[in-house]
Formats: C-alpha cells, structure tokens, sequence
C-alpha cells in the first residue's frame, strides 16, 4: 500500500550562528492510510516542529515531504497553504476554534477555505457534526461547550472537505480522562477512512491502545517505530518494526 | 439551549464566512467597533460639513452669473470677480452688436452702492427704525440692473411683486432674508440710494450673496441713474453668438475691437470668480485644508482601532492561516470589517451632518447635495480601507506555525 504522506530525512535547523539548534536530525516517516500514528517524545525532542513540518506549516532545512502524489518541499507561503487546505486537516491542543462563530460555522469556515460551494457548506457540516455526535450543538458558540465538546467540533472541521492527512497536536492534553477517551475514539474511528491517515502527537499514555502504529522521537532523531494494532490481514496482533 | 439542525431548515445560512466572520469580529469587540465609529463619525461630520459650506460658498459666489444667460462676457480689464465691479468706459454694446458672429448683446451694471434706511410710513417697529421720517443709517449692498424687456431670469425665486413691477419708476427687488439689515419688511417701503428714493416693488427669497453684502436688483435705466453712469455705460455687456458662429472666433474679434476691455466665456468668468473667493482670498483652502485634516484624523483613528482589533483576534487569524487560508481571504475578512465600519459611520455621520447642517443653513452658506452625499460614502469606505492596510500587514506577516505554541 502507498503512503499517505511521507518524509524523508527531514532536517530542520532552527536559528542561525550561535542560536542554531538542529531541532530534526534526518527524521524519515510514513503514513498509511487507514491508521493512526501517535508520535511520542520528550518535550523538546522535536514533536511539533515536526508536526508543523508534515502539515506544511514549515518548510524543512533539508530532505523532502510528499503528500499523496504532491511535493511539498520548494513552495512558496501561498503554495503551501494551497496544499495543506486542499490536503491536510488540523486538531489543535487548544482547540483553536474561532470565537465569534458557531460549531457549524467553525466547520463551514473550514469548508469554505477548501472551496466547497456554499450552497453545500451548511449540509456537510451538519454531517460532520453528526458524525462527532454534536449535531444538537451547530448552534453552540465555543464559549459555550465543554472542553470535549470543543475538541470534537475541531475534528469535525478537520473532516470537512474530507483532508487524506490529519494531524492532531496532544488533541486530548486539555482533557479529563473521559473526554480524552472519547476523543481518542473518535480519531481513531476517523482513522479507519482507507483514503486517510491521522499523526497524533502526544505524551498521554492512555491513548497508546488506539494507535496502530506508534513513532518515538528523541533530540530530533527517530528512535523507535512499533505496530501497536494488527490490521485486517497483516497477520501479527503487535510487532515491532525496530 | 442550541437549536439542533436535524432539518436543512435549520442549517446555518449559507453566507459567505470572509462576511459573517468580519461582522461577528466587528460586534464582539463593542468598545473597539464604538471608538471606530466616533472616529468615522468625527471624520464623517467634518467632513460632510467643510464641504458643504465650499459647495454653498461656490453655489452663492456665481449664483447670479447662473442666472445669466451669455456666450461671451465683455468686462473691465483685471476684474477679479463679479461682485467687484468696475464699470466700462461705454458704448461696447455698439461694438458688440457691430461684430460679426454676435445675435445680441445686453448690459448689465451692477455696482456698490449705500442703501440708506428710512423709518416706515407702516408704523412698524419690527425694521429697527423707530422715526417715521428720519433716517437709521445706512447699509453696503451691491446694486444689479438689467434690461427688464430681454432678461427674464433675473431676480428668481420671487415671492412678491412681479418681474413687471420693475418696470415702475424707483421700482428695487430686495430679498426677504436681508429685511432686517436694509430696514424693510413689504412691498411699498422705501429707502435711499445715492440721495435717490427707492421703494420695493419685488420680494424674492433666498437670494443671498457670498460677501454678504444685499443684492438689490434694478431695471436698467434705474440702475445707471443710481450709480451715476452715462447712458451706454455698463459694468458688463453679455453677449449671445449667432447660431452656427465659433464663439472663440468671436471672442478674438471682440477683443480686437475693445482693448481696453477683456471678453471671456462664461465658464471663464465663473471660474475667475470662483478662484478669487475660493483660492485668492485662502476661504476655500481653508474648507479643504479642513477637509483634508478630518479624513486624516480619521484615518489614523480608524487604522488603531482595525490594528487592535486584529492583534486581539490575531490567533483566529493565525489559526486561518494554519487552515490553508489564502492571503486572499484574510485580506476579505479585514476589507469587510473596514467596509462595514465605514458604512454604520457613514450613516450615523450623515444623520449628525444634517443636522448640524440644519442649524447652520442661515448662518453659514451651506448646501448639501446628492452628488456630495454619494461622494462621502465612497470617500469614507476609501478612508476605511487604507486605514486596514497596517493591519492586513500584520495579518499577512503572521507565521502560522504560533497556533502549535498556545
């Protein structure tokens, strides 16, 4: 099967003369569709540099990032922006829903920036809100929903227009336990789309059993890679791919 | 409690979110949209003001002049403006009239003259003169006299009287809203100018000049005994050209055969008198000087609010940004909030310059009109949207990668 997104030798240098800090040493990655990759570190370790590099936020030093059939590396702001609204959805730590808009309207904006017909737009959100269970929530302002609540509406707008990458910043870190759970459920019920596959970063070890696969990365460098869950089909239950 | 959208007529309206975003951003920041509005307001109002008294100054400076009917205008060389009048060394009516091109040609005397008033045989008190025959001073005022039997459009706006009364002896037109200051309030009364009786026959209303100074109109015999003028003698001789004739090419003639004299067309002259009071005089810089500062303060009052407005929303905008937004669309959101201010200042604005227009309306020459009203809403979305660049600026700049860090 074709990785959904995949890097290689990923340097990012951060800084310059006696600041520079090598903040990625050479990091290669894969994501398969169909599953969910949590991506484990010590803070520092370089997580979210990567995260933010994978989702075309940030153009890396050195190597390169492919995204479906796309080149990722070599693009100017706009074109990178281009490429992460037309493949690439965003589930914050902090959730970062716009304040002055519904939960629908967070979604819609969303499928607005992807270029959905606006005629189209209040439907599929209304799907998309149905499909995290919030359809009784559309009208809710942020301010107005529980720190669950908020977190599935973000996934619900990282869902619209249907990215093939989503890429989840510690998504459950501002959650208790239950909502984390549920969360967690969601990404990886998400996850099971064949045309997508889901990044999880994140230091919560509660949510190592919905992972399928599972990435640990150290000062910059890889230092571990495991399957976590068989698939249908791939034999082993669990195994170690180093 | 949130509504639930289990039915498409529930969903959410399907406007486009660059709008409802600016909107919402505009209205949940209540202090920042009211300190943009005083701004605009502030802005809107002076505005609307400074060039409304610039419109009813030129209105009134060449109101006269857009009552008179001439191709060409024959007048003392070095006259600045209508209303500083010299009069002609005589007789260029003849050599009007004998140049080829010409279909008419008509004097005009106008001149400034001492209105002395004379106490009212009415017994009313309401002139100020309380003597029945004495005098109570006198008053400047710019005397007009036309040919009666050719000029049909002067005086206008008449409320009493007739344009025929002027035909009687001694017979003035005056108008109402300078009753007071030439000691008259009706037809029949009288007063003095140059030693001479007058008395008014004609009332007409709203006739007010830019210097201030009454118009009283006259026929034309009248006018040249009133100023002392020798019979030929005029202060302007209008000219109408012949159908089918070049009006430049006439206009040279005449000025070969009068030297001494200047001959412009009509816009020329209206022009030059325009420029006298408006440029010569600095009373119309002023307005515009004024004009100018107002659509600067409101500018700058505009740009520190839309900026602190985009910094306090600049994670929503950097989280846009992550999302794939295009520099495009972040530009809409900032434009349509810019645009947005500038239309609610722009009517709330409009309401508190027509009103302070109102109360004004007698003091000041002021006049407000359609096109002046069209070219402020589009004046002050301009102002609004320049006054969003900095803060677009900021928004473009924004590095996407923050929202990782909150």
């Amino acid at each position: 099967m074709e990785p959904i997104l995949e890097a290689s030798n990923i340097v990012k240098v951060l800084g310059s003369g006696a600041a520079e800090v090598r903040a990625l040493k050479g990091v290669s990655l894969e994501l398969m569709p169909g599953e969910l990759t949590l991506l484990m570190g010590p803070s520092g370790s370089g997580k979210t540099t990567l995260l933010s590099i994978l989702g075309c936020i940030l153009t890396p030093s050195e190597g390169t990032l492919r995204i479906g059939k796309n080149m990722a590396t070599g693009l100017t702001s706009e074109g990178m922006a281009d490429l992460r609204r037309r493949h690439v959805g965003f589930v914050f730590q902090s959730y970062n829903l716009v304040p002055t808009l519904t939960a629908a309207e967070n979604v819609m904006l969303a499928l607005e920036l992807r270029g959905t017909p606006l005629s189209e737009a209040p439907g599929i959100a209304e799907n998309a809100l149905k499909q995290v269970k919030l359809a009784h929530r559309a009208h809710a302002y942020p301010s107005k929903l529980s720190g669950g609540e908020k977190q599935r509406v973000a996934i619900a707008r990282s869902l619209a227009g249907s990215p093939s990458v989503i890429l989840a910043d510690e998504p459950t870190a501002a959650l208790d336990s239950e909502n984390g759970k549920a969360v967690m459920a969601l990404l990886s019920e998400v996850a099971k789309d064949k045309g997508r596959g889901i990044l999880v970063v994140t230091h919560d070890h509660r949510t190592l059993s919905y992972a399928d696969r599972l990435v640990r990365i150290e000062d910059g460098k890889i230092v571990g890679r495991a399957r976590r869950r068989a698939r249908p089909g791939d034999g082993a239950a669990a195994a170690a791919d180093h | 409690m949130a509504a639930a959208i289990g039915t498409s007529s529930a969903a959410p309206k399907a406007v486009p979110m660059a709008r409802k975003l600016a909107y919402r951003n505009l209205f949940h920041d209540q202090l920042s949209l009211f300190v943009t509005l005083v701004g605009i307001v502030f802005s809107v109002v002076l505005v609307a003001v400074q060039c409304s008294i610039y419109l009813g100054s030129e209105f009134r400076i060449v109101a006269v002049m857009d009552h008179i009917k001439a191709d060409l205008w024959v007048l003392p060389g070095g006259t600045k403006s209508f209303d500083l009048p010299v009069l002609l060394p005589g007789r260029e009516r003849h050599a009007v009239l004998s140049t080829p091109g010409v279909k008419s040609a008509e004097d005009l005397v106008v001149s400034f003259i001492n209105w002395r008033r004379l106490g009212q045989s009415s017994g009313s008190d309401k002139t100020g003169c309380s003597s029945e025959t004495g005098t109570c001073g006198t008053a400047s005022a710019l005397l007009i006299g036309f040919d009666i039997a050719t000029n049909k459009t002067l005086p206008w706006d008449i409320v009493q009287g007739s344009l025929a009364d002027l035909a009687t002896p001694n017979a003035v037109a005056v108008d109402s809203s300078y009753f007071k200051e030439l000691a008259v309030e009706r037809i029949g009364d009288r007063a003095e100018i140059n030693e001479m009786q007058v008395t008014v026959r004609v009332v007409t209303q709203g006739i007010r000049s830019f210097t201030t100074l009454p118009f009283i109109f006259a026929n034309l015999p009248l006018a040249r005994t009133l100023v002392d003028a020798s019979v030929g003698q005029a202060t302007y001789t209008l000219v109408q050209v012949a159908p089918g004739a070049d009006v430049e090419q006439v206009r040279k003639s005449l000025q070969a055969r009068l030297p001494d004299t200047e001959v412009l067309t009509h816009g020329e002259f209206r022009q030059r008198s325009l420029d006298y009071w408006l440029f010569e005089t600095g009373a119309g810089s002023g307005l515009i000087a004024g004009a100018v500062l107002a659509i600067v303060v409101g500018i700058v009052v505009v740009a520190q609010t839309l900026y602190a407005s985009t910094k306090e929303h600049i994670n929503e905008f950097a989280t846009l940004r992550a999302l794939g937004a295009s520099s495009g669309f972040i530009r809409k959101v900032i434009l349509w909030q810019a645009v947005l201010s500038a239309i609610m200042g722009y009517c709330l604005g409009m309401v508190l310059a027509q009103v302070v227009i109102y109360f004004l309306r007698d003091i000041l020459p002021i006049v407000m009109t359609f096109n002046l009203v069209w070219g402020l809403l589009v004046l002050t979305i301009a102002m609004c949207v320049l006054a969003a660049v900095s803060a677009i600026f900021k928004v473009i700049r924004i590095d996407p990668a923050v929202v990782f860090s909150r």
